[in-house]
């Protein structure tokens, strides 16, 4: 009975994988626009960026999935519940991705930005081959914690019905009344995944830093 | 616009009324979840192996399980070995479960952040175990835990919406009901979190500020 309660839920692995995965990719990037907002030299920028970020982290999780899902209409559009999810932990993730960079970009030397210009390397180059790739090292456990906060948040898009392991064990506890070791399962899913994410983490960081000369 | 006004009006004090389940939750939850959090991160550094690996265990548990499979564990697992709880309490449980986990590790980093030589000093003047901790380490291991504390507490308060999926009257839920009812879940929603904004809005400044001050402090005695 277990292993078939084990199967039945295996089923949302996959899904709760692409919600994170999209997710996370959503927030990287959008975390580095937010960044750049903030930290550019217009007036207006930074406040709208300040603002978002706030907004998007006071505002929980769920709330903003069930607002996205019911609540965004524009003219005949409707997010179906994957793209919903996505862009709702996307935007939450990318608000606490721009704190991450941004505590990432004061631990760069100054002198790579004088070096990049003494060299007269342009602003893209400067950005895109100097300070992104120490950023990307730098902030990299930020990132690795934030992807098992964010692997965890993702069952919250079963609410807005996303099959994922939750959405699964809610369904497998309704059908069979097994609700205890429903849940510890779909509990064991999440613990092993997130240790996962943990060990590709720091593989990945031990092959970035191995780069870096000392 | 002036239509939208009128009912947010008219809904404000069920949201309110929901709201106020919500910090209730939250609160109970952190009152009874910081003290098991304690208890993990001093378990943690204890001498025991097997007290060491049994309050980590307990702590990867409950930070690995997802706050909703905790919730729905709790409300709907439990009573199949005779423990049946109402929602609130439930709710209670779950929150308490993953405050004392999450905050074990933020505990922990407070006590690390206690200079060793601390320890000696309290050691040397013969302090037992008990007083060491009570007037020696845990009063500067708090001053550093405190702002993540209540970082962590704001997220409870956002974490507590989650008891909507077990049918707990909280604001979330409210708001969703309110929109399923009258088919204007934008703007019921939409109220749901403004109210949050406004409450976790100026906290998280607020603790923002806390921190800075916080931390000149200790500089300045060090």
């Amino acid at each position: 009975m277990i292993i078939e309660l084990l199967f039945l839920i295996a089923k949302g692995i996959w899904m709760t994988a692409v919600v994170t995965a999209l997710s996370l990719v959503f927030g990287i990037v959008g975390g580095g626009a937010l960044c750049m907002m903030k930290t550019s030299q217009s007036r207006v920028l930074p406040a709208i960026a300040t603002s978002c970020i706030l907004i998007f982290r006071s505002v929980p999780p769920v709330l903003l999935l069930l607002f996205i899902f019911f609540g965004v209409k524009i003219g005949a559009f409707r997010f179906d519940p994957l793209s919903a999810a996505v862009v709702g932990l996307g935007l939450i993730t990318a608000a606490n991705m721009a704190e991450t960079y941004r505590g990432a970009l004061l631990s760069i030397h100054a002198g790579q930005w004088d070096a990049a210009n003494a060299l007269g390397i342009s602003r893209v180059y400067r950005f895109t081959d100097i300070i992104g790739p120490q950023l990307l090292r730098v902030s990299m456990p930020g990132m690795a914690t934030y992807a098992i906060v964010l692997l965890k948040e993702s069952s919250l898009a079963s609410t807005i019905g996303v099959q994922e392991i939750a959405f699964h064990a809610s369904l497998v506890s309704k059908q069979t009344y097994l609700a205890l070791e429903t849940y510890l399962i779909a509990g064991l899913f999440y613990i092993l995944m997130s240790i996962a994410i943990a060990w590709i983490a720091r593989a990945a960081e031990v092959k970035m830093s191995r780069r870096v000369a000392r | 616009m002036t239509e939208t006004l009128l009912l947010w009006i008219e809904w404000f004090p069920d949201l309110v009324g929901g709201l106020v389940i919500s910090l209730q939750v939250t609160a109970l939850g952190l009152i009874f979840g910081m003290p098991g959090g304690l208890a993990l991160s001093i378990g943690a550094r204890s001498r025991s192996k097997s007290v060491r690996w049994l309050t980590i265990a307990v702590t990867e548990i409950a930070r690995g399980t997802p706050v909703l499979i905790l919730l729905q564990l709790v409300y709907y697992g439990l009573p199949s070995i005779h423990l049946t709880f109402s929602s609130f309490v439930s709710a209670c449980i779950a929150l308490a479960i993953c405050t004392a986990g999450y905050t074990s590790e933020i505990f922990r980093s407070g006590l690390e952040g206690v200079h060793h030589g601390q320890r000696e000093a309290a050691s040397s003047l013969g302090l037992t175990g008990y007083d060491k901790y009570r007037y020696v380490i845990l009063p500067q291991a708090m001053r550093i835990s405190t702002p993540p504390l209540l970082g962590f507490s704001i997220l409870m308060l956002q974490a507590s919406s989650l008891a909507f999926t077990i049918a707990l009257p909280e604001i979330t839920s409210q708001a969703y009901n309110i929109g399923s009812n009258t088919f204007r879940y934008t703007s019921a929603l939409l109220l749901a979190g403004i109210l949050f904004i406004a409450i976790c809005g100026p906290a998280t400044i607020g603790i923002g500020v806390l921190e800075r001050k916080l931390d000149l402090h200790s500089r300045k005695t060090s």
